[in-house]
């Protein structure tokens, strides 16, 4: 059974005046379907404003569907009665470190979640232990969060989710405000999770290196999903990316541009080693 | 709240041997925190000035009989002895709050709190709302301290004033310095705010606690001694008028 479904989701903001007349309907999410598998690593691209953050917040039931439904590991988020399982099972890291940190020291961040879960104390602590050992910050469990680096702040997070043991993290642009260093820090982890635990992932982003060691990826432009496949497929339509106002890793345009020029180059270069290898074929 | 009942007290006493049991209740209190004297002598250097200030005023404007006059300012006997009486009474606040502050982390402090109200819930007083927004606004001081530092290097850069003028005028140019900062500030409470939902926060009921705050018999034993404590003082201030 799939983790995540959704059959044509549409979202609709509506500005509203002063007297509750609507002023106008901005649809940022417009007839999505799509279903992920457990276990799957999603990765969600798109510029600014293309609908990535309303889809994912419908799947953590912050935002409810216009039309359409959203199922989360079979539960449909517009049942009240499922928002808190819903909530446990699909666990949301946001964008802004800070503002979603909300102990004061870092063990107690990560024990947020359970406690609101009503896990007994002992149960919390393990939990607690657990996840910030998944993301490789147990040393820090003592310190401050203010104290700590945006991806030190951000992997907090991720184990603030972890502890409350879901079975999908949706991670909603979660370097978009962290240094090189950071995002790499995060994404590690990320990865880490989805191949040692398990965890389903989705992954919303606008940077292409971050997609590059995922299963699936959509493209979104204008709360459409206007492309679908591995990485290498989408990566090898190049021309319709840079259409969606996305850029490809550098290595992928480099091959790109070279097989333009005529070399007898293969579709869809990720990594730098694949380049080399490959241009040395060609020799 | 023993450091409540202690303040308190303080300004029960209204004369010198009122605090005798309170000093040897707070030099007990220093004692047993461990906290090192030399961090409360520190912890009074901040406060030097305004100790300073009021003993001062106690002293040159408290009417009585006139010891010594010059000019317009006269001490009087009494104004010595009020001037003293505050120091003292300043002194002890001080260092016992400041005992507070040392040995109790800022969630312990919510969180006795939160239980020692409790009582106040069943006339709806929401307890543990007012002391989970207690532990999100000291948590996020630093993080708005840091904003503000932020938005005022930013206006600087384009040309805003925040040092010359008069009092007025300072306090003017920092007009436009809360709007963006208040405008921020929502911006965060709101993001924090679904985060919280995302973790399924949902108020207090059902909620576990990660560190349980747990009554020992040491604390009983406090609250005794702090009752009688408080017996002494009240005592002392009826019988010795």
């Amino acid at each position: 059974m799939e983790i995540v479904k959704t059959e044509k989701l549409t979202f609709e903001y509506i500005r509203r005046d002063e007297n509750d007349n609507v002023e106008g309907i901005t649809t940022a999410v417009d007839n999505v379907s799509l279903s992920v598998k457990p276990g799957e690593f999603i990765a969600i691209l798109g510029h600014n404003g293309s609908g990535k953050s309303t889809l994912a917040k419908t799947i953590n039931a912050i935002l409810h569907p216009t039309e359409g439904t959203v199922w989360v590991d079979g539960m449909d988020t517009m049942d009240e009665s499922n928002l808190w399982n819903i909530r446990n099972t699909a666990g949301m890291v946001f964008q802004n470190p800070d503002n979603q940190i909300i102990g004061q020291v870092v063990e107690e961040d990560v024990g947020f979640g359970p406690e609101n879960m009503g896990v007994p104390s002992e149960e919390i602590w393990k939990r607690v232990e657990e996840s910030l050992k998944m993301v490789g910050m147990y040393d820090y469990r003592k310190a401050s969060p203010n104290r700590l680096s945006g991806g030190q702040k951000q992997r907090v997070s991720i184990a603030g989710v972890l502890a409350m043991r879901p079975k999908c993290i949706v991670l909603d642009e979660p370097t978009a405000m962290l240094d090189p260093i950071g995002r790499r820090e995060v994404i590690n982890a990320v990865h880490e999770l989805n191949i040692k635990e398990g965890i389903t992932v989705i992954l919303i982003t606008h940077y292409m290196d971050e997609i590059v060691n995922a299963d699936r990826v959509f493209v979104m432009d204008s709360g459409h999903i206007e492309m679908e496949g591995t990485p290498r497929e989408i990566f090898s339509r190049v021309d319709e990316l840079k259409e969606l106002r996305l850029s490809v890793p550098q290595v992928t345009e480099v091959a790109y541009e070279l097989r333009k020029k005529g070399l007898s180059l293969p579709f869809g270069i990720l990594t730098i080693d694949e380049l080399v290898e490959s241009l040395n074929k060609c020799r | 709240m023993g450091t409540l009942i202690f303040l308190v007290s303080l300004f029960i006493t209204k004369n010198y041997i009122g605090y005798i049991p309170a000093l040897i209740f707070l030099a007990a209190v220093v004692k047993i925190s461990k906290v090192p004297f030399k961090f409360i002598v520190k912890g009074m250097k901040a406060i030097v000035f305004l100790l300073s200030l009021s003993v001062l005023c106690n002293l040159f404007l408290t009417p009585g009989e006139p010891l010594v006059s010059f000019w317009k300012l006269s001490i009087s006997r009494e104004g010595i002895k009020t001037a003293v009486f505050m120091a003292i009474r300043l002194t002890f606040l001080i260092i016992g709050s400041s005992i507070m502050t040392l040995t109790t982390t800022p969630n312990q402090l919510t969180d006795g709190l939160e239980k020692g109200l409790g009582f106040m819930k069943v006339i709806k007083v929401p307890v543990h709302e007012i002391a989970m927004m207690m532990s999100i606004a000291l948590r996020f001081i630093p993080i708005l301290t840091e904003e503000t530092d932020k938005i005022m290097k930013a206006q600087m850069a384009r040309g805003a004033d925040f040092e010359s003028g008069n009092i007025i005028k300072k306090i003017k140019s920092l007009i436009p310095l809360l709007v963006p900062l208040f405008i921020s500030a929502f911006r965060r409470a709101n993001d924090l705010a679904m985060a919280m939902e995302a973790r399924g926060y949902r108020g207090g009921d059902g909620r576990t606690k990660m560190k349980p705050l747990k009554y020992h018999g040491n604390d009983a034993v406090a609250y005794i001694i702090l009752l009688l404590y408080l017996a002494v003082i009240i005592a002392l201030r009826v019988l010795i008028k």
